[in-house]
């Protein structure tokens, strides 16, 4: 199997203490990327030039020279040569860039200022404000932006900034969008809340604990819109819309495109301006949002690995004697492979065994492998999980055999649904909200017992009718949402029950339903498995419902067993320090208002 | 402005209307006029199902819900519809743990700051606001170096800690602790109720400990309240509450809740169909 397998390290209850997490700064994240170095030299060398070109520049750059029209590169003294009117190209550039920059900022600015503020306004406190404020949203993203454009240009004559601005009045709604999107999500969180009754007020909730939310979004969408603008800038000015005394790119692109014939590189010199500093932009939007939203990405590696399916369908006879059990666990381990190359066991060494007529529940906390041993016997793990050891054995014939590195789903695919079937901890989460409640029940039947739909129906009806459903034709035809969360654990309990399974797994099954609920899914639990004579494995964390229905018991802890037994021995005699602190831990039958742990001072939780 | 009384928490006829969706949709009343006080340095446990109004109780209490009927009094105060200003007052007194200690902390801030964050409030800045964060930290046996880290870098029982550092931050009176410990394993519940023991027996804190839990409750409180649709169906002792109830509600939670040994468990559960059949309680 693998070389360096690691055991999960004994996840103590501070474990996150010891851990240092770090957080790097923006800037720092931001320059490590080498994208976002690129997008910072580009965009920097720009800033540089813009504010240096009263410097830097050769020439003034709007004096028109009618000796030196259209020359090329070089000659003059005109480094990069003139347009068509005599004018110094590279000192235009130069100071083109203090236009486009400006351009690109005053758009991106207006619309933030108008943007973000109403949108954080909208969002946190809702109410006719968000009412009129997405209705005038509506209204100017239904506006032709170029059109408007267009309009100003000929209503206050050729003016940059002007245009900018409207420009950046048209992009405002993509602020506000984001803004109240972003602060409608987080408006109830419970830490808004704890604010609120700290007595903070709404201003300062918002810039304490709202702005930082939306702080991410806006300097992206920032630099998305700033290269935006630029481009449409010199589309206008391109098209000639723009202010003749002020040197811009677009108006370089132009007076270039009208004299390519004469001098074609004139075209290259601003396009190539253009396209590096949009592109800037550009790819400075995308390294913000690596390095502001993607905090913690651990890459999956793909593994090629195929030995397991080289094992497929060629699993070995089970060992003499164990034929009759209907469920074996073997020294199982399953872990996750680390970004450091090793594998992080979750479960570790795990072995125990189910037989038929029989309850036997994985008692643990968070952490403790319990789910994920469920998942393994279901063949449910995610694709990057691999069974370190050990094996499992249903009915006879391993499902994992000695060597797997993965679960083969060629043979759990034959009893998953069929002969071994699973009821989830979320109920809701696990109908499909699209199809009534009876196909849900019907078409599982119809595949897998081969009987006809009108049969199929009439079983649904007397599961239901057993599990306590007052109602069932009602219950068949009512959509998922229409039923309460105990009554659609009632339907899946059914479905677990529906294709005569010879095993069910049930991970924490009544964890998300009120106590009275839960009391009755458990008594229909039982009363089914009772009158069918199945095994179950009931993965749970109460103490309760191990003992109201389990008739033995597996503790585990950090992945591995801590011990296991009869009920009765467990619950009234653990022999190990771990069970007799989980059950010291439980309330009932305590004397009230002492200390449960008072020897288990480790301070921490 | 109210008789004077020894009450800290007085809550009389309390009505809660959500309003509606739409212009002429009609309110939906959550609670139908609850009544409750609580002592100083008492806890009253608040007991029930989902959605039967526990929370919203909670909320009206801290000003996080609408109170539009009787009326709520904390320290002889009438507090229903205080003001943002006087709510900033009642902070010092009147403080809150909620159910998620995931959610409830922002995640963008250190534990320094999200403990200081009402100290600023009350004019304590500065050295003497990281001293009192030291002191904090200590109270909830955490250690002083968390000040400088981030929520995610502590485990659920750890923030809920913070979460009851950042209460106890003003030396409130009264703590309303919404299912403050459902989220935790059983362990970790264990020591975060020991935790909320000990602090009640040194500074004489009240709570209003609101747990779908009966167990919880039992253990935690001096008195204890069940709710069921809305309002109060029993309140009393918490022992005699939660082992020996008087209305058929608190006996079906009550027998409904599993007890740790197979052989208790099923004598309860024959109880509990003994009682659901004589009372008929329809399914669920």
């Amino acid at each position: 199997m693998s070389e360096n397998v690691t055991t999960s390290e004994p996840a103590s209850p501070e474990a996150g203490q010891s851990g240092t997490v770090v957080r790097p700064n923006l800037v720092r994240r931001l320059l490590k990327n080498p994208l976002g170095m690129a997008a910072a030299v580009i965009i920097g060398l720009a800033v540089l030039a813009a504010i240096l070109a009263p410097l830097i520049a050769t020439h003034d750059p709007n004096t028109a020279s009618l000796t030196d029209v259209l020359i090329g590169p070089g000659e003059n003294g005109h480094w990069l040569g003139t347009d068509s009117a005599g004018r110094d190209i590279y000192s235009r550039l130069v100071w083109g860039a203090r236009v486009t920059l400006l351009s690109g900022a005053l758009a991106a600015s207006v619309g933030i200022v108008l943007g973000l503020p109403t949108g954080l306004i909208a969002g946190y406190f809702g109410g006719k404000f968000d009412g009129v404020a997405s209705w005038l949203v509506n209204v100017l993203l239904s506006l032709p932006g170029i059109m408007v454009l267009l309009a100003v240009r000929a209503a206050t004559g050729p003016s940059v900034w002007i245009s900018m601005i409207v420009l950046g009045v048209l992009f405002a709604p993509g602020f506000y969008r984001l803004t109240r999107t972003a602060v409608q999500s987080v408006r109830n969180e419970l830490y808004v809340d704890a604010a609120r009754v700290a007595g903070l007020s709404d201003a300062r909730i918002i810039a304490r604990h709202i702005l930082s939310v939306v702080r991410a979004p806006v300097i992206i969408q920032a630099s998305m819109v700033a290269g935006l603008s630029i481009s449409i800038q010199s589309a206008l000015e391109f098209l000639g819309l723009g202010d003749p005394l002020v040197p811009t790119w677009g108006a370089m692109v132009g007076d270039g495109f009208r004299n390519i014939y004469r001098q074609a590189l004139n075209l290259v010199w601003p396009m190539l301006a253009l396209a590096v500093i949009i592109g800037g932009f550009v790819l400075l939007g995308n390294a913000l949002r690596d390095a502001l939203e993607d905090l913690e990405k651990v890459k999956a590696k793909h593994r090629t690995d195929t030995s397991a399916r080289g094992s497929l369908g060629s699993a070995p006879p089970v060992e003499a004697g164990t034929e009759g059990i209907l469920l074996k666990v073997s020294d199982l381990g399953v872990g996750y492979p680390q970004s450091d190359g090793t594998i992080k066991k979750v479960v570790d060494d795990v072995s125990f065994e189910v037989n038929r007529n029989e309850v036997v529940g994985i008692v643990g906390e968070s952490g403790s492998g319990k789910s994920q041993t469920a998942f393994t016997i279901l063949g449910l793990l995610p694709d990057n999980a691999v069974v370190t050891g050990g094996s499992i054995q249903f009915d006879g014939n391993y499902t994992v055999a000695l060597g797997d590195d993965r679960v083969p789903q060629s043979r759990l695919v034959e009893l998953r649904g069929k002969r071994i079937s699973y009821i989830p901890q979320e109920p809701m989460s696990n109908l499909d909200p699209a199809f009534t409640i009876g196909s849900q029940l019907v078409r599982p039947m119809v595949k897998v017992l081969g009987i006809s739909k009108d049969e199929a129906k009439q079983r649904a009806i007397d599961l239901l009718a057993s599990v306590g459903i007052p109602d069932p034709p009602r219950t068949m035809a009512a959509y998922p949402h229409e039923v309460s969360g105990g009554m659609a654990q009632r339907v899946l309990i059914a479905g677990a029950f529906s294709c005569d399974p010879d095993l069910i797994i049930a991970d924490e099954p009544t964890t998300a339903l009120d106590v009275t609920v839960q009391a009755e899914v458990l008594d229909v639990l039982r009363e089914l498995q009772d009158r069918v004579g199945l095994g179950v494995v009931m993965v749970t964390h109460n103490f309760g419902v191990v003992a109201d229905i389990c008739d033995r018991v597996v503790v585990m802890q950090d992945g591995r067993v801590v011990e296991q037994g009869a009920v009765r021995q467990i619950l009234r005699d653990p022999r190990e320090q771990y069970t007799k602190m989980l059950l010291d831990s439980t309330l009932e039958d305590k004397e009230p208002l002492t200390r449960l742990l008072v020897d288990a001072g480790e301070g921490s939780a | 402005m109210n008789t004077t009384t020894d009450e800290l928490l007085q809550v009389d006829d309390l009505v809660v209307t959500y309003a509606g969706k739409g212009m002429f949709a009609k309110g939906v009343e959550i609670l139908h006029g609850v009544s409750l006080r609580i002592g100083r340095g008492e806890t009253l446990g608040l007991v029930g199902e989902s959605g039967c109004g526990k929370t919203t109780l909670g909320r009206a209490v801290l000003g996080l819900a609408p109170v539009t009927g009787g009326r709520i009094e904390f320290g002889g105060k009438d507090i229903s519809h205080a003001t943002r200003k006087e709510r900033q007052a009642l902070s010092r007194d009147l403080q809150v743990v909620f159910q998620d200690p995931y959610t409830s902390l922002n995640p963008a801030m250190t534990i320094g700051d999200i403990l200081s964050e009402p100290l600023g409030i009350q004019g304590i800045t500065g050295a003497d606001a990281r001293q009192r964060v030291r002191t904090l930290l200590d109270r909830v046996h955490m250690p002083v170096d968390a000040m400088d880290r981030v929520p995610r870098e502590f485990s659920g029982g750890q923030r809920q800690r913070i979460a009851i550092a950042r209460a106890l931050a003003l030396e409130p009176k009264l703590i309303v602790c919404d299912e403050p410990v459902s989220a935790l394993d059983l362990s970790t519940q264990a020591r975060v109720l020991d935790l909320l023991l000990e602090i009640q027996e040194n500074i004489g804190v009240s709570y209003l400990f609101i747990s779908h839990d009966l167990d919880v409750v039992r253990h935690i409180s001096h008195r204890v309240s069940v709710m069921y649709a809305g309002e109060i169906v029993e309140d009393g002792d918490a022992t005699k509450v939660t082992t020996d109830p008087d209305h058929p509600y608190t006996r079906r939670l009550l027998l409904a809740s599993p007890v740790p040994d197979p052989d208790r468990q099923a004598a309860r559960r024959e109880e509990r169909l003994a009682h659901t059949a004589a009372m008929g309680f329809e399914v669920a």
